[in-house]
């Protein structure tokens, strides 16, 4: 039990996909200029990333090492699919704004790497914690991420105005560039507070 | 009897220092800060203090907050927070040039490793920020009063490079248009960037390319017309940006050629941004933004052989 929580408070913090390891920076920097977007993707991912982890994991005695690569594919392809579906049919306002990035969560390095560093090796139940504290480690970056994109380059956060009336957005935070300078300056901030470890 | 002293090269040593450029560098921006008070009003020596001091005060604060060297005495603080101040409009409110010299001096000056590391010119790059944040407020040109120091009325109206041909040449020269603070009076500008060039503080090789090439291409673009070629390199930010911005030490290529060559990709980009795409006055800030990136790129092709090398074989 122990290990587990030291396998899941991993990704939350020590080692955060985001922070850490700068996995999957290409939708923390497309989709991080509204904190809906960016909670909503992060669990998307989480999701995919859990049942992947635990698949693969059951099946890694199974599966050719020459092969894995299309085999983990496989895999992560068909949770995308059905979170893909879902999001589609119950959240149309996130299946909007998310856009295209929902289907590249097959191609998303982080649910990659947790595949071939952790789920092949280990056996289901590390993996599935695993999964679940990579997944919030990388929801709760893009969600900070993309709250402070939000709340400084659009004045409200998840939607709701929270600055008041007399700010002026600067404008440049919800744009791309805004995206790179915000990202790495959450990672200074996150060296900063938790310094890491040799 | 003499006394022999031995001691390592360099046994020549010249009394220029960082300070000491930095400081020919506020003199020269001074003519043009004066022109843009008498024009613009007291506002405008308002937005160059609060930028100045908000740019001394972030490098101070960086400094103190990292446990660095203070570096502030280096006087290149002031011509950063100088620079961005001269590239508002007199009408925007005393919040920018704090937001803007921060973005200047912390984000890309300081991080980077301070003076000499910046990637690109942080003045430059804080108004480009500014510009795309907060457009509307950035191209409010008051119009120009001569002499009433009370300050103007934030009208809105065009800068000649978006009005085409509204002012006369005399006008463009001596500064009479609408536009941001440092910008618009040329004679103060060409008197300052005659200083810098006397001091050997710069050299002419950026400014010459970078306004020749800019020229010719609108020459050949308009069909020889010579006195909107004139105009237009009169208008907007060209002046400034070629003898003040471009010629940033850190962000420009060391060599000649390559000095030559970044000045020519500056006035090549600035005709295709202004031809393609009409007057915005930021373009010449993008021109010198794109070339800075480059410049390392120059740099290396550019890079004189040490005596006695021979090209290698591959």
């Amino acid at each position: 039990m122990k290990d587990l929580i030291r396998v899941f408070k991993n990704g939350l913090l020590d080692e955060n996909p985001t922070f850490r390891m700068v996995l999957g920076t290409c939708p923390t920097l497309a989709i991080t200029t509204a904190a809906s977007n960016g909670i909503g993707m992060g669990l998307a991912a989480t999701f995919v990333l859990v049942f992947s982890n635990l698949v693969i994991s059951l099946l890694r005695k199974m599966i050719p090492d020459e092969i894995r690569i299309p085999a983990f594919i496989v895999v992560i392809a068909t949770f995308v699919t059905i979170v893909q579906l879902v999001i589609k049919a119950y959240l149309p306002a996130l299946d909007e704004s998310l856009g295209l990035f929902i289907p590249l969560i097959v191609v998303n390095c982080i649910i990659f790497a947790r595949a071939e560093a952790f789920a092949f090796k280990n056996p289901p139940l590390p993996s599935i914690a695993d999964g679940l504290g990579m997944g919030l480690g990388f929801t709760w970056a893009i969600t900070f991420i993309s709250s402070v994109r939000e709340i400084f380059g659009a004045g409200t956060w998840f939607g709701m105005q929270v600055m008041p009336e007399s700010y002026i957005p600067m404008g440049i935070l919800v744009r791309p560039a805004g995206g790179f300078i915000i990202f790495g300056l959450a990672i200074v901030l996150m060296n900063a507070v938790m310094p890491k470890k040799a | 009897m003499q006394k022999l002293i031995i001691s390592s090269s360099p046994h020549l040593r010249d009394k220029t220092t960082t300070r000491s450029i930095m400081q020919d560098v506020c003199i020269a921006l001074l003519p043009a800060v004066i022109a843009g008070i008498l024009f613009f009003g007291y506002r405008s020596a308002l937005i160059v203090l609060v930028a100045v001091a908000a740019a001394v005060l972030s490098e101070l604060i960086y400094c103190k907050a990292t446990h660095q060297k203070n570096t502030t005495g280096d006087f290149s603080a002031v011509v950063t927070g100088m620079l961005l101040a001269m590239n508002l409009p007199a009408s925007v409110p005393l919040w920018m040039p704090v937001v803007g010299s921060i973005i200047a001096i912390i984000l890309v000056k300081m991080i980077f490793g301070g003076i000499g590391q910046n990637f690109v010119n942080p003045a430059l790059l804080a108004r480009a920020m500014l510009a795309l944040s907060w457009a509307t407020i950035m191209t409010k040109f008051p119009e120009p009063a001569f002499g009433n120091l009370a300050g103007v009325d934030a009208v809105a109206s065009a800068t000649p490079l978006a009005a085409g041909g509204a002012y006369s040449i005399g006008q463009l020269f001596l500064g009479n248009i609408p536009g941001v603070i440092g910008e618009t009076c040329k004679l103060a500008l060409l008197l300052g960037a005659a200083y810098l060039l006397w001091k050997k503080v710069i050299s002419w090789h950026i400014p010459a390319a970078f306004i020749g090439v800019f020229a010719v291409c609108y020459l050949i673009g308009t069909g020889f017309n010579v006195g909107l070629t004139v105009s237009q390199v009169l208008s907007g930010g060209l002046i400034l940006g070629a003898f003040f911005m471009a010629t940033d030490y850190s962000t420009s290529p060391t060599t000649d050629l390559g000095k030559l060559i970044f000045g020519a990709g500056c006035g090549l980009l600035l005709f295709i941004f202004r031809f393609a795409r009409g007057g915005q006055s930021e373009w010449c800030s993008f021109a010198i933004l794109l070339m800075n990136v480059v410049s390392p790129l120059i740099e290396r092709v550019t890079m004189p052989k040490s005596f006695g090398e021979v090209s290698k074989h591959e």
